[in-house]
């Protein structure tokens, strides 16, 4: 190239840039182990499966259990329950997601989708409000389902949310039966 | 304005040290530094705030010699300075008041740098450097309350830490490594009892560089006019020394009544009940000196635009020196302007107030009205009052007025005599 003359690139300049470069990627390395150290350790993470029988929790009552440092809901819904979160038409909900982890990402949040096939009578969900963290009261809101104190947010009785600043609806997580009676969280 | 210093050491010792590194010379240089004769004790609060930052970095070093940052023992730790340790109650309760003096203060300093135009030209980065500062006093503030690992401190830390899910697609991933797990936990604890002992020193060091930024341009002062001559100075010490002084004396005096008579006040009973991740208690608020911006968040109905206008209500006063169009600093001589700066207090308090209370009803529409006029006042008011207001006539130096105000005073004990 005409511009780029052989007088132009001297040593100097070849170390500027060999410096610049091994000194960037050198603190581009070390900055990585400093950063991710704050990510959950390999303590954090073996805690990250829970067991539950579901055979003791009475029809119309709620049970909270701790999955990695978050309360879990499992609620044994009475058919009325049942039946109110199936009649809402899918036009009414503000989250359309089903954001069920055992489903596929954009399954819809019908009520179906939001329980394991042949046992809808049991929800498992995170109680954790979507909108910044508080555990909402059960049996409370306008739509028989959870209420979070915090701000206002109101779930029905599929978890799915109606009212309210919060985003999404309540997540259920990844879980399985391992007996009639018994699941298993995570 | 304050130039080289013309002080020699006399003492060979001190000249000997003072070539070598002029910390003398510089100390002397503070002594004498001239400051604008007419300041009133608003202009005190600087000093007042010095002494807070010691005060917390005192107390705070000290408990942490009896504290244990562990979610099964902090809560107790904390009782047991209460409790066990000498004196502990009254150094836990100096530095629990103590963030709250700090907060009284440092809204009073802020305020009156809003009223006297003290952000203006020649003193830009002195204000950016006071913005920052103010930040890191609210994380270190956030931590700190942590801390004793109550109800509020664990949703309190929930709550304001789950404020950046809000961030579009890697939000989840920025709230798990914030926490260090699922939830607020004990690496939670550990990282937030690691960052609270850090940021006091990170304050330090801003304010090292807010008072070297002071220190260029000189003291702003009640007229907003600068300093024209020899005149309309006095040295810094004794007079303001003085002054500071006597100031800080009648503010710890308050301070020591909520220490000693209502230390807990400011605080609220619920955080004296242990941490409990599966219950949240049924009405959580942040510390009084967090309320107009959690009304903030609350008073938009998105949760991302809530978080937006949160964080947005406080990178607004980065931009302030350039908002406001006025050519006149002090809003004495600002008609207009005066009107709406006390109008804006009236919102702060009023913001703060509907963020204490539940976000419903009549609260949740005042704080709505509340946070469009904060922005409102910022983008809007500032800028156009400055175009279309006609200032009074200012003195034309300092020492002017400050005649003219004895004269009238003179006149009017003159004129009382006469009766």
């Amino acid at each position: 190239m005409a511009t780029m003359d052989k007088d132009d690139t001297n040593r100097r300049d070849f170390l500027y840039i060999a410096t610049g470069a091994v000194g960037l990627t050198g603190a581009a390395l070390t900055a990585w182990p400093l950063i991710d150290q704050m990510n959950p350790d390999a303590s954090v993470k073996a805690l990250s499966s829970v067991e539950m029988d579901l055979a003791p929790i009475e029809e119309g009552q709620s049970v909270t259990i701790n999955w990695r440092g978050n309360p879990v809901f499992i609620r044994h819904r009475t058919a009325k329950e049942i039946e109110e979160s199936k009649s809402v038409p899918m036009d009414q909900l503000p989250d359309p997601i089903a954001r069920n982890e055992n489903m596929a990402a954009d399954a819809p949040a019908t009520d179906e989708n939001r329980v394991i096939d042949g046992k809808e009578k049991f929800l498992v969900m995170i109680g954790v409000c979507t909108h910044l963290g508080c555990v909402p009261i059960g049996d409370a809101g306008e739509y028989d389902g959870w209420f979070c104190p915090c701000h206002g947010s109101h779930y029905d009785t599929s978890g799915r949310i109606r009212k309210g600043p919060a985003p999404t609806n309540l997540p259920v997580p990844l879980y399985s039966y391992i007996s009639d009676t018994r699941i298993k969280i995570g | 304005m304050s130039g080289h210093s013309t002080y020699q050491p006399k003492n060979p010792v001190a000249k000997w040290f003072d070539a070598q590194l002029p910390l003398l010379s510089t100390a002397n240089e503070f002594m004498t530094f001239p400051t604008p004769k007419n300041l009133n004790y608003l202009w005190t609060f600087g000093g007042i705030l010095t002494i807070c930052l010691v005060i917390q970095l005192i107390t705070g070093i000290v408990l942490v010699m009896h504290y244990t940052p562990h979610t099964s023992m902090a809560f107790d730790s904390v009782e047991h300075i209460m409790r066990d340790v000498n004196y502990g109650w009254l150094i836990r309760y100096v530095h629990a008041t103590g963030a709250s003096m700090f907060f009284i203060a440092v809204y009073i300093h802020m305020l009156r740098g809003l009223y006297y135009g003290s952000y203006k030209a020649p003193r830009e980065i002195l204000w950016i450097l006071g913005v920052i500062i103010y930040i890191l006093m609210m994380a270190a503030g956030f931590m700190g309350y942590v801390l004793p690992w109550g109800q509020m401190s664990f949703w309190g830390a929930k709550v304001i830490t789950n404020l950046f899910s809000a961030i579009p697609f890697v939000g989840d991933a920025v709230v798990t490594w914030l926490w260090g797990g699922f939830s607020v936990d004990n690496p939670t604890l550990n990282r937030f009892f690691s960052l609270h002992y850090l940021l006091p020193f990170m304050i330090v060091g801003v304010v090292i560089l807010h008072v070297w930024a002071l220190h260029i341009p000189g003291n702003n002062n009640p007229t907003g006019v600068s300093v024209k001559s020899g005149q309309d100075t006095v040295p810094f010490h004794p007079y303001m020394t003085m002054k500071d002084a006597f100031a800080a004396i009648c503010f710890l005096i308050v301070f020591a009544f909520f220490v000693f008579y209502q230390p807990n006040y400011l605080g609220h009973p619920i955080n004296y009940v242990p941490a409990d991740p599966l219950v949240t208690p049924a009405h959580i608020v942040p510390e009084w000196y967090y309320l107009p911006f959690y009304a903030i968040l609350r008073s938009v109905p998105d949760k991302l635009m809530g978080v937006v206008a949160m964080f947005g209500a406080i990178i607004v006063l980065f931009f302030l020196p350039w908002l406001d169009t006025s050519k006149v600093r002090s809003a004495v001589y600002r008609p207009i302007f005066k009107q709406f700066f006390w109008l804006f207090v009236i919102d702060c308090l009023l913001l703060g107030y509907a963020g204490s209370q539940p976000a419903e009803g009549i609260w949740l529409i005042i704080a709505r009205a509340g946070t469009a006029y904060y922005f409102l006042f910022f983008l809007v008011i500032l800028p156009l009052v400055g175009l279309i207001e006609s200032p009074r006539p200012r003195p034309a130096s300092i020492s002017e007025d400050v005649l003219a105000k004895n004269a009238r005073k003179a006149g009017d004990s003159a004129a009382q005599a006469a009766e």
